[in-house]
C-alpha cells in the first residue's frame, strides 16, 4: 500500500513538475484572490486584518477545488482510469498517493499564501508552532476528502460544477476549524492561544476520518460497477 | 490442457447491455487468436472482459486460472490490455509514463529503457511530453508499457490502426515474440489480411456471441493447431 | 425548540419496517399508488387536518410567545423527521454496500429526497418562527448551522444521483457519498457548537416554554402527521425510482435474446464470408 501510495504521489508531483500548472496557474490565482477581498473589504478600516484567517482560508478551499479537478483530469482522460484499474495498483494505495500530492501541493501554496497575507494584509505571523501544523492538518484533510469526491466525480458529467456542490458543505469543519486556530494564533479575536490547540486537534480528527474513509472507499470508486 | 481463457456462455454487461451474450471461447497458452467481426459484435468488449474490467454476470470466465465471475482484480496485473486510448499521461514524458506503469506492474527500470529501445522511441523521444506526440508515437508509447510490464496474456485492440508500415511491422514482430516467449494474445482487428497471417486461427464474433470458431468447431482441428503451435514456437 | 420526547402516538408508525410490505408486491405496480399508500395517504391528510385543527384554533397561545409558538407543531417534527430520513439514507446507503440489492439504493435515495423536502420546512418554519420571537430570521446557533449543512450536503448527494442516472456505478457510488456527507454530519455539530460558543458566547437561546397538555397532545397529533406524510411520500417515491429503473430495463434473458439475434442480421454481410477460413492455420 506504501508502495504504491509513493509510486502514485510521484507521478503526480511530477506531473506538475512537467506541466506547472499549479506554478503558473493555481498560485497566482490565490494570489489574485487576496488582492480581490482587499478590493472588496477596504482595507483602510482594519476590516482586512480582523477577516484574515477567514479570507486566508476560502482562498485555500478555491485552490483545493482546482488541485482536485486538475488531479483527477489526468485520470479520466484517455483510458488512464483503465490502466490504473489493469496496473495491479491498491487502491488504498492510489488513494493515499493521490491525496499526497494534493495535499503536498495545498500546503506549498498555504506557505505562499502566509507570505501573502504578511505582506498585503499586515498580519503578524506568530504562534508559528500552531500556524504550521494547522497548515498540515487542514491540507491533509482538504486533500482527503478532495480525492474521495474528485474520483467520486472524475466519471460523470457537469463535474466541473458538481464537486464545488459536494465537496465544500463537506470540509465546511475544515473552515471553521482552520480559520478559528489562526485567529487563535494571529491574536486581535477573543481566542487564546490555548483555544487554538483544540481546533487544531478538530482539524486532526476531520483529517484521519476522511483518511480513514478513503482507504476504504476507495476500491469501490475506482470500479465501474 | 490448461487453457489462458477459458469461457463458457459468459455474459458481461456494459452498464445493462449484455455486450457478450454468452461466449465460448478457449485459448490456449501460446496461441495468437484473431477476433474478427463487424462493428458493435463485441471484439472490444471480449477484450476487456477478459482483463478483468467489465463484470460477467452469467455463465463461466477464467482467464489465467482465475475465475471472473468470483475475482476481477487479481488477473488484471498479469494481463496487458492496448485498446483505443493509450492509457497515457499528456503532460509525462514517454520515459515517465513507461517507467511509472512499469514499475506499478512491479517491472524494474532496466526493462522500462529496454521496452523503449525496442518501441523505437529512444534518443530524441525518450523525454518528449506525451501530450506533443503523433497519434503514431503515442501507440509506439502504449506499445513500449505493455511490453514493459510483461503481461502473461495480451489483449490487443486493433494493434495496427494509426501505424506507419514501421510500426505495423513492429507490431507483428512483438506479438510473434511474445507468443514464442510464452505469451498468449487475443488481438481484434478490421485489417484481416496483415491479422490472419500473424495469427494461429481465428474467431468470428456477432450479436455478442461467436459465430465461429469456438471450442465445439475447434475440436476438429485441434491436433492441427497444436501442431501449428509447436511450428511457430520452433520458428 | 428542543424536540419533544419518544411519543406514544407518533411510536407505532416506525416507517421503514412497516413500508417494505406494499413494495414487495411492487412487481405488479402499475403506477405508484396502491390500496395500501392510499391508506396512509387517508389517514396522514385527517391527521394533517386535526393537527391544523388543534394547532391553530383549539390549542391555546404560549404564554410568552403568543400565536408564533404555533407554528412549532410544524417546525419540531418536520425538524425530527429529516434527521429520520437522513438515518434512514445513511442506514440504506450502508446496507446496499453490504448486501448491494436494488431495495437499499432505492430506499436510501427516496428518503434524502423527502429528507430534503422536510429540511426545507424546517428551515422555513424556524425562520418564521425566529423573526418575531429572536428578531431576526437567522442566527448562528449550532443547531440551525448543521442542520443548513445538512440540507446543502444531500442536496449534494443528490445532485450527484442525478446525474449519475443510467450508469452501473449509481447505486455504488451514491452509496459511499451518502455515507460520507453522514460522517460529516457529528464533525459539522461539534465544529459548529464550539464555534458558536467560542464566538458568540451562547447566543439567544430559545425561552422555556412551559407545555401543558393540551399543547403537548397537539405536538405529538404533528408528530403522527408527518410520520405519516413521510410514510406516503417514502411509498410513492420509492415506487417511483423502482419504476424508473425498470423503463429502459428489459429483462436480462430477452437482452441476451435480442443481443444474439444480431449475430443473424449481420451475418448476411460481413462475419459468414469470412466463414470457411475459420480456425485457420498459419
Amino acid at each position: 500500500m506504501f508502495r504504491d501510495a509513493a509510486l502514485v504521489a510521484g507521478k503526480d508531483l511530477r506531473i506538475e513538475l512537467r506541466s506547472r500548472v499549479g506554478l503558473n496557474q493555481v498560485a497566482p490565482f490565490a494570489l489574485l484572490v487576496l488582492v480581490l477581498f482587499a478590493f472588496a473589504l477596504d482595507p483602510d478600516r482594519g476590516v482586512l486584518r480582523r477577516a484574515t484567517p477567514g479570507l486566508f482560508w476560502i482562498t485555500v478551499m478555491l485552490a483545493t477545488l482546482l488541485a482536485v479537478q486538475r488531479s483527477f483530469a489526468a485520470e479520466s482522460a484517455d483510458g488512464t482510469r483503465d490502466q490504473l484499474r489493469l496496473s495491479g495498483l491498491d487502491p488504498a494505495g492510489i488513494f493515499l498517493g493521490k491525496l499526497v500530492g494534493i495535499a503536498a501541493e495545498l500546503l506549498a501554496l498555504e506557505v505562499l499564501l502566509l507570505g501573502g497575507v504578511a505582506i498585503l494584509y499586515s498580519a503578524h505571523l506568530r504562534e508559528l508552532q500552531l500556524l504550521l501544523p494547522t497548515c498540515l492538518a487542514a491540507a491533509v484533510g482538504l486533500g482527503a476528502a478532495g480525492t474521495l469526491y474528485g474520483a467520486l466525480v472524475a466519471g460523470v458529467r457537469g463535474r466541473e460544477t458538481l464537486l464545488p456542490l459536494l465537496l465544500l458543505p463537506i470540509v465546511a469543519p475544515v473552515l471553521i476549524g482552520a480559520t478559528s486556530a489562526f485567529e487563535a494564533a494571529l491574536g486581535g479575536a477573543d481566542l487564546t492561544v490555548a483555544q487554538g490547540w483544540r481546533w487544531l486537534a478538530l482539524l486532526i480528527v476531520f483529517a484521519l476520518v476522511y483518511v480513514g474513509a478513503g482507504i476504504l472507499a476507495f476500491g469501490s470508486l475506482l470500479e465501474e460497477s | 490442457m490448461e487453457f489462458v481463457v477459458h469461457l463458457r456462455s459468459a455474459v458481461s454487461l456494459l452498464g445493462r447491455f449484455p455486450a457478450l451474450a454468452g461466449v465460448d471461447l478457449d485459448v490456449a497458452p501460446g496461441e495468437i487468436v484473431l477476433v474478427q467481426g463487424p462493428n458493435g459484435a463485441g471484439k472490444s468488449t471480449l477484450l476487456r472482459t477478459c482483463a478483468g474490467l467489465l463484470p460477467v454476470v452469467a455463465g463461466t470466465a477464467e482467464v489465467l486460472g482465475h475465475d471472473l465471475v468470483v475475482d476481477r482484480r487479481t488477473v488484471r496485473r498479469r494481463v496487458g490490455l492496448l485498446g483505443h486510448a493509450t492509457g497515457l499521461y499528456d503532460d509525462l514524458t514517454v520515459a515517465d509514463n513507461v517507467h511509472f506503469w512499469a514499475r506499478a506492474a512491479g517491472a524494474a527500470p532496466a526493462d522500462a529503457e529496454a521496452a523503449i529501445d525496442r518501441a523505437g522511441l529512444a534518443g530524441r523521444l525518450h523525454d518528449v511530453q506525451v501530450a506533443r506526440l503523433s497519434a503514431g508515437q503515442r501507440r509506439r508509447t502504449a506499445l513500449a508499457v505493455l511490453l514493459a510490464r510483461r503481461p502473461e496474456l495480451w489483449l490487443l485492440d486493433e494493434p495496427h490502426a494509426g501505424l506507419d508500415v514501421d510500426g505495423r511491422e513492429l507490431v507483428d514482430e512483438l506479438v510473434k515474440g511474445a507468443a514464442a516467449a510464452g505469451a498468449t494474445v487475443l488481438l481484434a482487428s478490421h485489417d484481416l489480411d496483415r491479422a490472419t497471417a500473424l495469427a494461429h486461427r481465428s474467431v468470428t464474433i456477432s450479436g455478442g456471441t461467436i459465430v465461429s470458431g469456438a471450442p465445439a468447431d475447434v475440436a476438429a482441428t485441434t491436433a492441427a493447431t497444436a501442431a501449428a503451435a509447436e511450428v511457430a514456437h520452433v520458428s | 425548540m428542543t424536540s419533544a420526547p419518544a411519543n406514544p402516538l407518533a411510536s407505532g408508525s416506525e416507517p421503514d419496517q412497516t413500508d417494505a410490505a406494499p413494495v414487495t408486491e411492487r412487481r405488479a405496480l402499475e403506477g405508484t399508488g396502491s390500496r395500501g399508500s392510499r391508506i396512509v395517504g387517508t389517514l396522514a391528510l385527517i391527521s394533517l387536518a386535526a393537527t391544523a385543527l388543534y394547532g391553530l384554533v383549539l390549542s391555546p397561545p404560549d404564554a410568552n410567545q403568543g400565536n408564533a409558538a404555533r407554528l412549532l407543531y410544524i417546525h419540531v417534527p418536520t425538524a425530527t423527521v429529516a434527521y429520520l430520513a437522513f438515518g434512514v439514507t445513511a442506514f440504506g446507503s450502508a446496507m446496499y454496500l453490504w448486501k448491494r440489492t436494488e431495495f437499499w439504493d432505492l430506499l436510501a435515495g427516496a428518503s434524502a429526497e423527502v429528507g430534503v423536502v422536510f429540511t426545507g420546512i424546517c428551515l422555513l418554519t424556524g425562520m418564521l418562527w425566529g423573526r418575531p420571537i429572536w428578531g431576526v430570521y437567522w442566527v448562528w446557533d449550532a443547531r440551525l448551522t448543521t442542520t443548513l449543512l445538512l440540507f446543502v450536503l444531500f442536496l449534494g448527494y443528490l445532485a450527484l444521483r442525478r446525474v449519475l442516472v443510467g450508469s452501473p456505478s449509481r447505486a455504488k457510488w451514491s452509496a459511499v457519498a451518502g455515507i460520507v456527507a453522514a460522517v460529516d454530519i457529528p464533525i459539522v455539530h461539534y465544529s459548529t457548537s464550539w464555534w458558536n460558543t467560542l464566538h458568540q458566547g451562547t447566543t439567544i437561546s430559545p425561552q422555556k416554554t412551559q407545555m401543558g397538555g393540551l399543547m403537548l397532545f397537539t405536538l405529538g397529533l404533528g408528530f403522527l402527521s408527518f410520520l405519516l406524510v413521510y410514510w406516503w411520500l417514502m411509498i410513492h417515491r420509492f415506487r417511483l425510482q423502482y419504476l424508473e429503473t425498470r423503463l429502459d430495463e428489459v429483462g436480462l434473458d430477452t437482452a441476451i435474446a435480442e443481443r444474439r439475434a444480431e449475430a443473424g442480421r449481420a451475418g448476411t454481410s460481413g462475419p459468414t464470408a469470412a466463414g470457411p477460413e475459420l480456425a485457420e492455420v498459419r
